[in-house]
């Protein structure tokens, strides 16, 4: 029985793939779920492999073309098997698509071919609560038909409950513990109460008002900017001090950053929020976007549960993920899912400027270089040398009001310029 | 031990009685003609199903059911058109019970297999071979137990002797003294299989000494015969509770059923031919004219006037209406119980 | 009130039906003469006389027929079979006669007719004498299929399907002859087709019928030392089914665990689970569990016998599967 090969879909918004490179010749024998092939998705570039075993027969297209979504590419089969049919079925690409990946009939079936994916990421299928078994779909979200019904009498989102039935199936109870939980607004430092990924706030009427208003003002996200100059000293004494103790304490100012704004940022949920149109989910979970410049253009791959982080995973999460996106090997798990995000031109001399928020997020926080600033003593006698840096966060006000942002930044603030609060 | 030899029935005991003789004659001729009807009607696909014709056989069914009083039983065979009409059921309803309309003697839900009618007690016609016997039994012991003089007539063919039922059935009327007369239709054929080829004792009458029970044999091609044979058994049964084997020895001129052959394998057209020699209403027709009971232009004018009544039964079953879909849910169970109010549930 | 056990309860229902309408007669193996192979029909005999009280030979498929021939002319048989497992004989009585007659013949002939006898596993009785039919018998539109779990129940139910027009198969317990319930003195009937709650909770809600009734009181008084509450409903009658109560319970627990004696596959709790699914599907917690014998002929052996019978343990299992516990 011969085994097809497709374009499968390897990034969520992928319609179209660029064969980059076979691996396998034809001849070469291939096990199901090697790989075959090298194809550029929209993000970057994913390996092919092998939906089964055999001979990989016929390879129908060449390196550097492209194909839609669904196209058979290739076939394999055993090494006597008839595949004169096949091969001439791949002149009507029309009927090349793949059962496994009908997007609109079989989202369970994505792990075979991950169906492409137009709706933001609801759920975080790496970060399921309790692992879905395998051949299950983290985007399905299991819950009993009670739960449904009473989640939808309350008012709740099956997709911020956490599930503590088998295979992460919500259940009664998750609802009713979801339900009795506290706003998690009042929630005290990084507790979130309801005990889910992310809170749901429906619109008052002051804020439909206030984001239909300003919208009308200035185009569909209503940005406005909030800027900050950060004392450095004791950062910077702290980073020195871990260099001193060996290379395996080394970090960086950026990862010393990182570290604060995600601890703020699980301090103030209404900022690492997401605009929904018709609510505002307020994450409980923090997952730092941080945005790299690759050759080929921007991407912004996530740290995720960076608040949860210690500063080394940070600085060795954010140093790999940054030198696997510039090679266009990121996994289109890896640059989705971000809460917040951050832009850091420092590097390149910028002192100070305005980043554009990531849609959904609400707000976006720009870095720019450090730089000495010559400061007077508190007695005005004497003059030190300060190392400072400048923020400016973009928000968008149908979310985020100017008060809001600013409390952000004061906590950020009071982080940075207190380092060692972040041990705490 | 009341056993009679087949040449025992005397046929010297032929009715002189030339009314009772033609109501004999109008009997078999309509059940004949009837038959007729159904053959074509099945062919033209108004009847479905199963259908066993009775042809050849009509004797059996008349000159039995001629000596039954109104409050007797009859139950049947599947092979059950010419003791329904002989019992009494119009032919208008028993063409409709085959039509599957609502008029029919079970209003369509029996069909060819199942007729039935309670006010005449006719308890059915039954579809599995030697079921109904233990039921024919447990209406002997109805009769019994309530102290009534009535009789049921249990009819079967021959290939029913060699099952369980009949056998635990028998046993138990010889055993309690059912009245019951047990008339076998030894038409020679259980489907295609010969009495020869199924039975280890072939004068099957003989089965009744099993139960101590009285048996007789006798010629169901000769009306008179079957009556007389008959008469005696009925007359046990009624007056001493005594079942009866009786062993009527005729012959099927069709098929098993409208989709088998008349003849082929298993019986050969010269067998065939030889036994239609002796039609049922061909012998009491010879008889009538010899005694000078029956001109031709009586049995022409007979004959059309039953021709008349079948087509008369095939219209009116025509127009009959189809049962009402909601009769679909009808008569699976009723909600009464014994004191005749809504039942409990 | 008096607390009399399921045999006597049997045997005062038969009284008194007999004694109210003399159309009623009892027949079956050993029945009159032996007093009843499980003395169910103890003294009858001689309070009735031979033709109400009839010992047969042992031809089931015969006297289940004649018990139909009866019916069909006005009288009400109560057929007893020394057991379920030998009616078998007499499926097509029960099949093609009680439950097709009244149907066939366009609603001339009801057939108000019981067949009765113990039903199920008894201890080490092997393979053929320890099945239980409520599945099989349920099968069949046409007639009724009664499994009383009680002395109260069986009372009050045989004498329902005594005076019911229609053929009733009731299933009675070898194992239940000897319990003992409070019944009152005075007359009583349980109408067919109402299920009881045996016990009242609100975690769980255990579905079942006849001899598992008692089962499923005994896992209930279990678990409730554990705080878990179950709503234990007794279907007592399994055709036909009382719905509504199945309905009730679950809305209520949001969870089911469904016990019969009998094999699994298209056993009685593949109905129950249907009913459940599709009456009370957005009340489900959990997927339903059915605990039930094992998918084998019943083994001799004490051991491997009461390892392929539905038991406390293994319901006990069930209800905390579907709790999540």
């Amino acid at each position: 029985m011969a085994t097809k090969v497709f374009m499968e879909a390897l990034s969520p918004t992928m319609e179209e793939g660029r064969l980059v490179k076979w691996i396998k010749n034809e001849g070469d024998a291939v096990k199901s779920g090697e790989p075959i092939a090298e194809v550029e998705t929209d993000k970057a570039i994913m390996e092919l492999v092998a939906r089964g075993d055999g001979v990989l027969r016929k390879r129908l297209i060449g390196e550097g073309d492209s194909r839609p979504v669904g196209t058979l590419v290739g076939v394999i089969a055993t090494a006597d098997e008839n595949i004169d049919a096949l091969v001439a079925s791949a002149g009507a690409p029309a009927e090349s698509t793949p059962p496994a990946a009908a997007p609109a009939k079989a989202p369970e079936s994505a792990p075979a071919a991950p169906a492409p994916q137009t709706q933001p990421q609801s759920v975080q299928p790496t970060l399921a609560p309790t692992p879905a078994p395998s051949g299950d779909s983290g985007s399905v979200v299991r819950s009993s038909p009670l739960a449904r019904r009473l989640a939808s009498d309350k008012g709740l989102d099956l997709a911020h409950v956490r599930g503590s039935g088998p295979g992460g199936r919500i259940i009664k109870r998750d609802i009713e513990s979801a339900s009795a939980a506290p706003s998690a607004g009042a929630a005290p430092m990084r507790a979130p109460a309801s005990g889910n990924d992310f809170d749901d706030i429906p619109l008052t009427q002051i804020r439909k008002t206030i984001a239909k208003r300003l919208s009308e003002s200035i185009g569909p996200i209503p940005t406005f900017y909030l800027t900050a100059e950060f004392d450095l000293t004791r950062a910077t004494e702290m980073r020195a001090a871990m260099v001193e103790m060996g290379d395996e304490f080394k970090v960086s100012i950026n990862d010393i950053l990182m570290k604060a704004v995600a601890t703020a940022l699980a301090q103030h949920p209404e900022v690492n929020s997401h605009w929904l149109g018709d609510r505002i989910r307020q994450h409980n979970r923090v997952h730092l976007g941080m945005a790299v410049a690759t050759p080929d253009g921007l991407i912004v791959p996530v740290i995720f549960d960076a608040d949860r982080k210690r500063m080394s995973e940070i600085s060795r999460e954010a140093k790999e993920l940054a030198k696997r996106a510039r090679e266009r090997k990121l996994k289109p798990e890896e640059y989705t899912g971000s809460t917040f995000s951050i832009s850091n031109l420092g590097m390149f001399g910028i002192d100070q400027f305005t980043a554009i928020i990531n849609p959904p997020e609400v707000a976006i926080l720009a870095i720019g270089a450090s730089t000495d600033v010559v400061v007077p003593d508190a007695d005005g006698e004497d003059i030190s040398i300060q190392k400072r840096i400048r923020v400016t966060m973009s928000c968008d006000h149908r979310a985020v009001d100017g008060a809001v942002g600013a409390a952000f930044l004061q906590t950020l603030r009071r982080l940075i310029e207190n380092p060692l609060m972040l041990v705490f | 031990m009341a056993k009679k030899k087949p040449d025992a029935a005397p046929a010297a005991a032929k009715q002189s009685d030339a009314d009772l003789n033609r109501e004999l004659l109008h009997s078999m001729l309509l059940q004949r003609r009837f038959e007729e009807r159904c053959a074509e009607a099945y062919a033209l696909g108004k009847i479905g199903g199963f259908c066993h014709l009775y042809i050849g056989q009509e004797a059996v069914s008349t000159g039995s059911l001629s000596l039954l009083r109104a409050d007797d039983y009859i139950i049947t065979t599947y092979r059950d058109h010419g003791q329904a009409l002989a019992r009494g059921i119009t032919p208008r309803a028993v063409m409709s019970e085959l039509f599957g309309r609502v008029d029919g003697c079970a209003h369509g839900k029996g069909g060819s297999m199942h007729m039935f009618d309670k006010s005449l007690g006719f308890l059915g016609g039954h579809g599995i071979v030697g079921a109904h016997v233990p039921l024919g039994t447990g209406v002997g012991f109805a009769i019994k137990y309530r102290g009534g003089d009535q009789v049921c007539l249990c009819f079967m063919g021959e290939s029913v002797v060699n099952t369980g039922a009949f056998h635990e059935a028998l046993n138990m009327a010889g055993l309690w003294k059912l009245p019951v007369v047990y008339v076998i239709e030894n038409n020679r054929y259980g489907m295609g299989t010969s009495l020869e080829r199924a039975s280890a004792i072939h004068d099957i009458y003989e089965r009744g000494a099993a139960y101590n029970m009285p048996r007789a044999q006798c010629d169901g091609q000769d009306v008179f015969a079957v009556r007389a044979a008959m008469q005696e058994a009925i007359d046990r049964a009624r007056t001493e509770s005594t079942p009866t084997l009786l062993e009527v020895r005729t012959y099927r001129f069709m098929g098993h059923s409208m989709s088998d052959a008349v003849s082929g394998t298993y019986r050969s057209k010269a067998e065939l031919d030889e036994n239609m020699k002796r039609d049922p209403i061909a012998l009491l027709r010879m008889h009538m004219h010899e005694q000078k009971q029956l001109t031709d232009e009586e049995i022409q004018k007979m004959d059309e006037e039953i021709k008349a009544v079948c087509q008369d039964a095939w219209d009116f079953a025509d127009a009959s209406p189809e049962p009402p879909l909601e009769a679909l849910f009808e008569n699976v169970l009723v909600d009464t119980t014994s004191e005749g109010l809504g039942s409990s549930v | 009130m008096a607390i009399i056990t399921y045999r006597d309860a049997l045997n005062r229902a038969l009284r008194e039906e007999m004694l109210r309408d003399d159309r009623v007669f009892l027949m079956g193996e050993e029945v009159a003469v032996y007093q009843g192979a499980y003395k169910v029909s103890k003294g009858l005999l001689q309070e009735f006389g031979e033709m109400r009280v009839v010992d047969t030979p042992i031809t089931e498929l015969g006297f289940a027929g004649v018990g139909v021939g009866a019916a069909m002319v006005g009288l009400r048989p109560i057929i007893e079979f020394m057991t379920w497992n030998f009616a078998v004989l007499a499926l097509d009585q029960v099949l093609n006669a009680s439950a097709k007659l009244l149907y066939m013949s366009g609603g001339q002939f009801n057939i108000p007719i019981v067949f009765r006898g113990p039903n199920g596993a008894a201890l080490q009785l092997s393979a053929q004498h320890s099945q239980s039919f409520e599945s099989w018998l349920a099968h069949i539109p046409g007639i009724k299929v009664v499994t009383p779990g009680t002395p109260y129940d069986a009372l009050g139910l045989l004498k329902s399907a005594i005076r019911d027009d229609n053929p009733v198969c009731f299933l009675e317990g070898e194992m239940l002859y000897n319990t003992k319930g409070e019944v009152p003195d005075e007359e009583f009937i349980v109408p067919i087709g109402k299920a009881d709650l045996k016990r009242e909770g609100s975690d769980c809600s255990i579905i079942t019928s006849g001899k598992m009734a008692l089962l499923a009181m005994q896992v209930a008084d279990q678990l409730a030392k554990e705080n878990i509450h179950i709503d234990v409903v007794d279907l007592r009658t399994v055709r036909p089914m009382d719905i509504d109560a199945i309905k009730t319970s679950v809305d209520k627990t949001n969870r089911a665990v469904v016990l019969e004696e009998g094999w699994e596959l298209a056993g009685i709790g593949a109905q129950v689970v249907d009913y459940i699914q599709r009456e009370c599907f957005d009340s489900l917690d959990a997927p339903v569990v059915r605990v039930h014998q094992a998918d084998v002929p019943m083994p001799y052996a004490k051991n491997l016998e009461r390892a392929a019978k539905p038991d406390v343990a293994k319901t006990i299992a069930a209800v905390k599967k579907v709790m999540y516990l």
